[in-house]
């Protein structure tokens, strides 16, 4: 049985090339046990190769990775006992229905038939996919075929979940389903490991998160710790009047001692402060000239910030790019 | 819920024959596929018939020589009975690589199940395909006035053994398919094992008739054995030499290219 019960899923020195492409060079990870992380990164980062790896579907060319302490490579029967995964495409049989689909994995798991039609049902109907189970998946919309796809990766109860890009082309109500579900799973005691290309899916869910780029590991940290990382703070100025933008622009600009940037679309002006000093003098300013505003505020960068900090190149194109392709 | 705990739930400890059991699930999953989409079997259907009446109407005459195709049909059926059979273990591979491309082989790999599961599953669950097929052309060739002239028993020996064979021969096609990269990869090869094995045989034609190095090559393919015991079976002639050819052929096939399969499908990514 596993020495560690501490340490869910580790890997040291992970490695995977794919001729010349490099997919993985050399990544670390820890996860404790019943903690989520999330693993952040655009697209070709290495987040799927790290999981594929980590599911024992793939063999790492260098490092090794233990899961519930098996070695991911000479013990993988060992690790696909305690493991479920959901990979980033679904891999239902499209020529079955979702039930039928869900029952021949709950045999295959070596549950009798009785067991492994309720469990089926139970599963069917968490995912509010209960009315459709007796369709054949084929006909199933994209956002049901990964619900079926979650659900097929939870037959075996496993005690650790690999979930690539488990919400990327669910609509809101599904994806809120799916992270209530990840919730009620993590509050049971599983380890969820989950890649994403929404940040803010990350911010919610993961207790501690890393940033992929081009196979390494460039950040990793509790959400608010990242957020930190990426540094300074920011102030935020909407004036109520848009035509005041650059007259906003130019107090803050005097007040703080750096060009701020203006957001015309969303009429905002906005400022990185390493602190809150300069606020009072904004607002004694913006008084003086009797600008009226409908927000001034000090926040934290958002995790799109820090992405664009971290990877030099900004998270939103790879969230677009996503979505484009998920609506192909 | 699940408990927290990372112990092995009691009902997947191991069990002495889950291999089996694994295994007939999964073929299970493909006579549920075979039932969802009827349209696949035309391989296995439409296509032997086709080669029957073809051979049959328009090379019988010419083949049979002095003859007339009722002369021709008790030599030609047990020959396209094996070549339809041969043909159809073709699909075996082409199905099994599909299947991987759309990522099906992702889920059981990911699962605590034998390696050999999913191959054996896909095997089985072609055994109906193959027997679709038999069961077809036995049925044409009645209606046409064949008779098993050497008892029923015999007859039905016969095709057990053609059904076996072809549960050998699909091993090549299953490493082939979890080799190449696509499906029409492996179409693409199936013209240079099939033609071989089927037109350079005595399927249709006795190999006297054929070019020297053609008779050489009609020496060394397990498919003239095959054909060779049919016929004895069916409708009458020498059959344990023959039979014993093909069996060993048989067990050949099966240690050569079982392990192969199960070779590419744990390397395949
Ligand atoms: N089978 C493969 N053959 C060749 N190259 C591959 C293969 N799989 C992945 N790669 C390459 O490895 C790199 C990492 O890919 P990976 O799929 O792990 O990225 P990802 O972070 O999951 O990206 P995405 O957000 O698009 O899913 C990419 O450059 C990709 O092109
Ligand atoms: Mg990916």
């Amino acid at each position: 049985m596993s020495t560690t019960n501490q340490v869910a899923i580790s890997a040291e020195g992970l490695v995977k090339k794919y001729g010349s492409t490099t997919a993985l060079d050399g990544v670390d990870l820890t996860v404790p046990t019943g903690t989520v992380l999330g693993v952040l990164g655009p697209n070709g980062a290495g987040k799927t190769t790290a999981v594929r790896i980590l599911g024992t579907l793939l063999r790492p060319d260098a490092g090794h990775a233990e899961v519930g302490g098996y070695d991911v490579v000479r013990e993988a029967p060992r690790v696909r006992e305690i493991i479920g995964l959901t990979g980033q495409y679904a891999s239902v049989d499209e020529d079955m229905s979702g039930r039928r689909n869900l029952v021949m994995i709950g045999r295959l798991l070596g549950l009798p038939r009785d067991q492994s039609k309720t469990r089926a049902d139970q599963l069917l109907e968490r995912f509010e996919l209960t009315d459709a189970g007796d369709r054949i998946a084929k006909t199933y919309s994209g956002g049901m075929r990964r619900r079926l796809d979650l659900a097929a990766s939870l037959v075996g109860n496993p005690s650790i979940l690999y979930l690539d890009e488990p919400t990327t082309g669910l609509d809101p109500h599904a994806r809120n389903g799916v992270w209530d579900t990840i919730r009620n799973l993590v509050l049971d005691g599983t380890t969820v490991l989950l890649t994403t290309q929404y940040l803010e899916e990350a911010d919610a869910l993961a207790d501690s998160i890393m940033v992929f780029d081009k196979g390494k590991v460039v950040a990793e940290g509790r959400p608010s710790e990242l957020k930190a990382q990426a540094g300074k703070q920011s102030l935020d100025v909407r004036p109520a009047e848009p035509g005041h933008l650059e007259r906003v622009a130019a107090i803050v600009s005097e007040a703080v001692g750096t060009r701020p940037t203006v957001d015309v679309v969303n009429a905002l002006v906005s400022v990185p402060v390493s602190d809150g000093t300069s606020m009072p003098v904004v607002v004694r300013r913006l008084d003086e000239a009797g600008i009226a505003v409908t927000e001034l505020s000090l926040r934290l960068p958002s995790l799109d910030e820090v992405f664009l900090a971290l990877t030099g190149h900004a998270a939103q194109e790879q969230s677009i790019a996503v979505l484009e392709g998920a609506s192909r | 819920m699940s408990t927290a705990t990372l112990e092995v739930p009691a009902t997947r400890r191991s069990r002495p024959f889950a291999w089996a059991e694994q295994s007939l699930t999964l073929a299970w999953r493909n006579i549920v596929r075979i039932r969802q989409n009827p349209e696949a079997l035309a391989d296995v259907t439409i296509q032997p018939i086709i080669f029957l009446l073809l051979f049959l109407f328009v090379f019988g005459g010419a083949i049979a020589g002095g003859g007339t195709w009722h002369d021709y049909l008790p030599y030609l059926l047990p020959g396209v009975l094996v070549q339809s059979v041969v043909f159809s273990t073709l699909g075996t591979g082409v199905a099994l690589n599909e299947d991987f491309a759309k990522g099906v082989f992702d889920r059981f790999r990911s699962l605590p199940i034998a390696r050999v599961a999913p191959l054996i599953g896909a095997v089985l669950g072609d055994a109906v395909r193959y027997l679709t097929s038999i069961v077809i052309l036995m049925t044409a060739g009645f209606l046409l006035g064949f008779r098993f002239e050497n008892g029923v028993g015999n007859g039905l020996l016969a095709c057990l053994v053609v059904l076996l064979f072809a549960l050998s021969l699909c091993w090549v096609w299953v490493w082939l398919g979890l080799k190449l990269k696509t499906a029409q990869g492996v179409q693409g090869i199936a013209f240079l094992v099939m033609f071989p094995l089927t037109f350079g045989s005595n399927i249709f034609v006795q190999t006297t008739t054929l070019p020297g190095f053609l008779q050489s090559w009609t020496k060394v393919n397990p498919v003239t054995y095959l054909v060779d015991t049919m016929r004895g079976l069916m409708i009458g002639g020498d059959v344990q030499k023959p039979l014993l050819i093909t069996l060993a052929w048989m067990v050949g096939l099966v240690a050569v290219f079982a392990p192969l399969a199960i070779r590419a499908y744990r390397r395949r990514t």
